[in-house]
């Protein structure tokens, strides 16, 4: 008997072939959410009616030789930002309670002509504004390997729901990190295509100009595919790149100078692995890194507050009282402190350029720590206490300020057996590109959680 | 307005508006803020400005071999 399909490009291959259905596929995603959801809390809806019908409907399709392509009868979960015609909107916010979209968002739309399964919308960070998941109206998505501990954030539940077998893959979105962080911390590869590549456009924002939407899933493979049907394309990224022909730079100033101990040995580790595949790993710099917190804060509060201003005089109750205080914070953002941030982001783009110029892709960890416990403010590192928020972030935002393709994966676990991820970053505006390094490069970096 | 009168401002009209609890946020903005103001990439009237260690051509987004204004 075939191992059962851990990948959506395994999935379509039995599904193609018809070994398997969407409709038991996708039986068994709504089983497991059943049994475990009580627990995760990965999910706000559940389309289990529609799902089941959907199924059924693509296998109707297959069976009768109208196969749509490797998303046809695969079951997703989507960040509940992301509308879907006739379901509601929630944020994981009671600002939205008693919304309902209209329509589809682009990009879900996308999906389903590809024909992907919805089998319902994830919990989040409110707003997607915070790295924990903690501050949800609906409660803290949890850590499958580990209750007590946060998924990341924003896009906890999504991630949640691929680890635990909820699904095969999640749509998120990363302002800061909010695809790659849940998806490093729950062993999982979390791509952020490059800025402007997918419409936004259906999603609620958190930072208009900061904001990408992308996939978590199981693997490279996976993303490809996924980014390929957003794309509006099927066709394979390019050529396969020799590992030997790898050429690696690692930003070492700023991104590895705080880190956990544990995470820093499984990121040389990956290194080395990678070298002795005949991958070139060299130094390099991105001379102002470290001003680049102070950059995102000014974008992302002054764009947040902007978007809430009218929600937080009329109805502030209804926010979280942390992710109200934050985004009250960013009413005080002056304009000329704003504008300088937008300066500031220029150079940040120049310079990762400039750090690219003679590699092929930029080597961080994803992010410094491993799943930190729910209810933590703060984690020592480097014998100082650190905000866990600041510390989620330190590795991915500047990508966001910057808008280059990024993509997190697997690279090992701690002594407790908490996934922990790498970074690849790629040249500008060239997301097939990042995948194809992204690809050459997995196989030496380590199986993740759910592969 | 500088930053010391801004977060002074900032902190009594939170106070005002019954949000106390934004005073340690504000007052860890204003570190960031003077983060920014104080970096030496910022612009400068006087024409001494910053220059970068590697001027790109924006219209390429490749590093070029001169600093655009020529210095």
């Amino acid at each position: 008997m075939a191992a059962e399909p851990q990948t959506i490009a395994e999935l379509a291959r039995a599904l193609k072939a018809r070994d398997t259905t969407s409709e038991a596929v996708v039986e068994q995603c709504l089983r497991r959410i059943a049994e475990r959801n009580a627990t995760l809390n990965a999910f706000i809806t559940v389309f289990e009616h529609e799902a089941r019908e959907q199924a059924r409907e693509a296998d109707r399709e297959i069976a009768a030789g109208r196969y749509r392509g490797p998303l046809h009868g695969v079951p997703f979960s989507l960040k509940d930002l992301f509308d879907v015609g006739g379901a509601a909107t929630t944020a994981a916010s009671r600002v939205r309670l008693g919304h309902v979209a209209e329509h589809d968002a682009p990009s879900i739309a996308a999906l389903r002509d590809a024909g992907a399964i919805f089998v319902g919308k994830t919990n989040l960070h409110e707003f997607a504004f915070g790295t924990t998941n903690e501050d949800s109206a609906y409660g803290p998505a949890r850590h499958p390997l580990d209750p007590n501990r946060s998924p990341g954030g924003s896009s906890g539940g999504s991630a949640a729901s691929v680890a635990d077998g909820m699904c095969f893959a999640s749509m998120g979105t990363d302002t800061g990190g909010s695809i790659r962080i849940p998806s490093a911390v729950c062993g999982l590869v979390g791509l952020k295509p490059a800025v402007g590549e997918l419409s936004t456009e259906g999603v609620v924002p958190l930072s208009t100009t900061l904001d990408h939407i992308g996939p978590l899933c199981r693997s490279v493979e996976d993303a490809t595919i996924v980014y390929g049907a957003l794309r509006g394309h099927t066709r394979p990224p390019g050529k396969p790149i020799d590992p030997r022909a790898l050429r690696l730079g690692i930003p070492r100033n700023y991104f590895l100078s705080l880190i956990d101990l544990q995470v820093a040995a499984c990121f040389d580790s990956a290194c080395e692995r990678l070298r002795s595949a005949g991958a070139t790993l060299e130094d390099v710099s991105i001379p102002h890194a470290g001003d680049v917190p102070a950059i995102y804060l000014h974008i992302v509060l002054t764009e947040a507050a902007t978007y809430h201003a009218k929600t937080l005089e009329r109805r502030p109750e209804d926010y979280t009282p942390n992710v109200r205080v934050r985004l009250e914070m960013g009413r005080y953002v002056l304009g000329e402190d704003y504008a300088r941030a937008l300066h500031g982001r220029e150079l940040i783009r120049r310079e990762v350029d400039a750090a690219l110029q003679d590699v092929d892709a930029l080597l961080l960890p994803a992010l410094p720590i491993a799943a930190p416990k729910i209810g933590v403010a703060t984690v020592k590192i480097g014998g100082a206490e650190e905000p866990v928020r600041n510390i989620m972030l330190r590795c991915t935002q500047a990508f966001n300020v910057s808008g280059h393709p990024a993509i997190t994966i697997p690279c090992g676990a701690t002594a407790d057996g908490l996934p922990v991820g790498v970074q690849l970053v790629g040249a500008a505006a060239d997301t097939s590109g990042l995948l194809r390094v992204a690809s050459a490069s997995e196989r030496y970096l380590g199986p993740g959680m759910s592969r | 307005m500088t930053i010391k009168t801004w977060l002074e401002i900032a902190i009594q009209d939170a106070e005002r508006r019954g949000l106390p609890e934004l005073k340690p946020l504000l007052e860890g903005l204003a570190k960031a803020t003077s983060a920014l103001r104080t970096a030496e990439w910022n612009a400068d009237a006087s024409g001494d400005n910053f220059e970068s260690p590697l001027p790109i051509d924006s219209t390429r987004g490749k590093p070029t071999t001169e600093s655009p204004n020529g210095r």
